[in-house]
């Protein structure tokens, strides 16, 4: 799980209570090929399309970033 | 296989409503019922109440023979169904069943969601419990965020606009504004619309049905006792419940609700007949990119052209199929757990021509859907004036 396309994204305003300090933050859905996995996204805001890399796991939820090229 | 009929509805009003407890606000629409199929609680063979999470609301679980008790029924069957925000679609699926099966031949289906006493952060995590809080949820998905990203991709797609949505929230507060029992009773304007406070973009404020407290039933029966209880039996001509996948990225379409295809199909079989012959429909508008993918699911229109058909005017209420002429859970409210048999209320009352100022002018056949969680579980019901 190193590199993947975003299939959708959005950017959450109203979070649940426990990331409740977090918002506004970007969510995606990447798609890594043989699966897609729900993540968080650091750094700039990504699109449908984008190209992304998997910058670490916290708690058992992926962080990706928009891939350098 | 026996046909089944709808001879009584009750509803509350939506809305919030502080001082209203959750058993007082289902006995309420379980006695209006009741009354409204003259039958006495010594009358009914089983409670079916559709509930999603009392108690993590409220704090109260074992609510089905709780509710039961203040009805004054006793020594039945009354047992809770949960299926996210198709709860009540799900305890109306399973009463059918019971009594088409010759099981019963009079039950009481009831809903109901106290969702008000909660802050807005505790309610959107309640509900974040409908999706897979292995996954989508701990990432930090909301349920907004969930039907965004749907938006999202079917904008991406389709070249849906947020014109387009915006059309769907700006007809169902039309309607709602003429619905006494609606929690929001307002007219909206495109341009508010528009503007709206974002939730989870692209969706705003305006993009999301309300977090409601609010309870509905109807009473069922076998339709050859129907006479028995009314002289507007309504009759259910189809009804199928199915599901799929609770986990967004699991699915390959997400785009595309399959459960609701599926179960669609299933109804329309039964029923004989085609999404064509549908006259108007309660759609689950939980987010207005839910009801443009109902359009094309429900085989209203092909899949891509549910916006341009939310903003053709044709589902307004002097349109050619009026949907949602309630309010929707956009306007009417969502106290999650009643929505289905609220959905069914509605259908109902419109077949009986009792539907006031929101009256459609064809009503001899309608259809009602009711969604759980981001598609895991669809519910629709066909509902006609003849058997």
């Amino acid at each position: 799980m190193k590199t993947g396309t975003v299939y959708t994204e959005t950017v959450v305003w109203s979070p649940p209570e426990m990331y409740v300090n977090d918002a506004p933050y970007q969510i995606a859905i990447v798609d890594l090929g043989d699966r897609r996995v729900t993540a968080r996204i650091l750094g700039e805001r990504v699109a449908i399309g984008d190209q992304v890399e998997l910058v670490e796991e916290r708690n058992e939820v992926p962080y990706f970033r928009r891939r350098a090229d | 296989m026996r046909r089944v009929a709808v001879v009584g509805v009750g509803k509350t009003a939506f809305g919030a409503f502080p001082d209203r407890d959750l058993r007082s606000l289902a006995v309420e629409a379980g006695q209006k019922a009741l009354q409204d199929a003259n039958v006495g609680p010594a009358g009914v063979e089983a409670l079916y109440l559709g509930n999603f999470a009392g108690p993590s609301f409220v704090g109260q679980n074992h609510l089905a023979p709780y509710v039961a008790g203040g009805l004054g029924i006793s020594g039945v069957p009354a047992t809770r169904f949960e299926a996210a925000c198709a709860s009540s679609g799900a305890a109306f699926f399973h009463a059918w069943s019971a009594v088409a099966a010759g099981i019963y031949d009079v039950v009481l289906v009831g809903g109901v969601e106290k969702m008000t006493s909660q802050p807005t952060p505790r309610v959107a995590e309640i509900l974040a419990g409908a999706g897979d809080m292995s996954g989508e949820m701990r990432a930090g998905a909301t349920f907004p965020a969930l039907f965004a990203m749907i938006a999202r991709r079917h904008m991406y797609q389709y070249g849906t606009t947020r014109e387009q949505l915006a059309a769907v929230a700006v007809k169902n507060h039309a309607n709602g504004a003429k619905n006494p029992l609606a929690h929001m009773r307002k007219v909206i304007t495109i341009e508010q619309a528009l503007a709206g406070k974002p939730v989870a973009e692209p969706l705003t404020v305006y993009d999301c049905s309300l977090v409601s407290d609010g309870a509905a039933a109807v009473v069922l029966v076998a339709a050859d006792r129907a006479a028995e209880f009314t002289g507007k039996p309504v009759h259910v001509l189809g009804v199928s419940q199915t599901s799929d996948r609770v986990a967004m990225d699991e699915k390959e379409d997400i785009t595309t609700l399959r459960a609701v295809r599926s179960s669609a199909e299933k109804a329309y079989a039964m029923a004989g007949v085609k999404a064509a012959d549908i006259q108007f429909a309660e759609v689950h508008d939980c987010f207005t990119i839910a009801e443009i993918l109902s359009y094309e699911d429900l085989g209203f229109v092909l899949k891509g052209e549910g916006g341009p058909y939310a903003q053709s005017g044709a589902t307004c209420l002097r349109g050619e199929r009026p949907v949602n002429a309630s309010g929707g859970l956009k306007s009417k409210g969502h106290p999650v757990g009643a929505t289905g048999v609220a959905q069914i209320c509605d259908v109902a009352l419109q077949i009986r021509g009792e539907a006031g100022d929101l009256q459609v002018k064809r009503n001899e056949i309608g259809l009602a859907q009711n969604l759980g969680g981001s598609g895991a579980t669809s519910v629709v019901t066909i509902l006609g004036a003849a058997k």
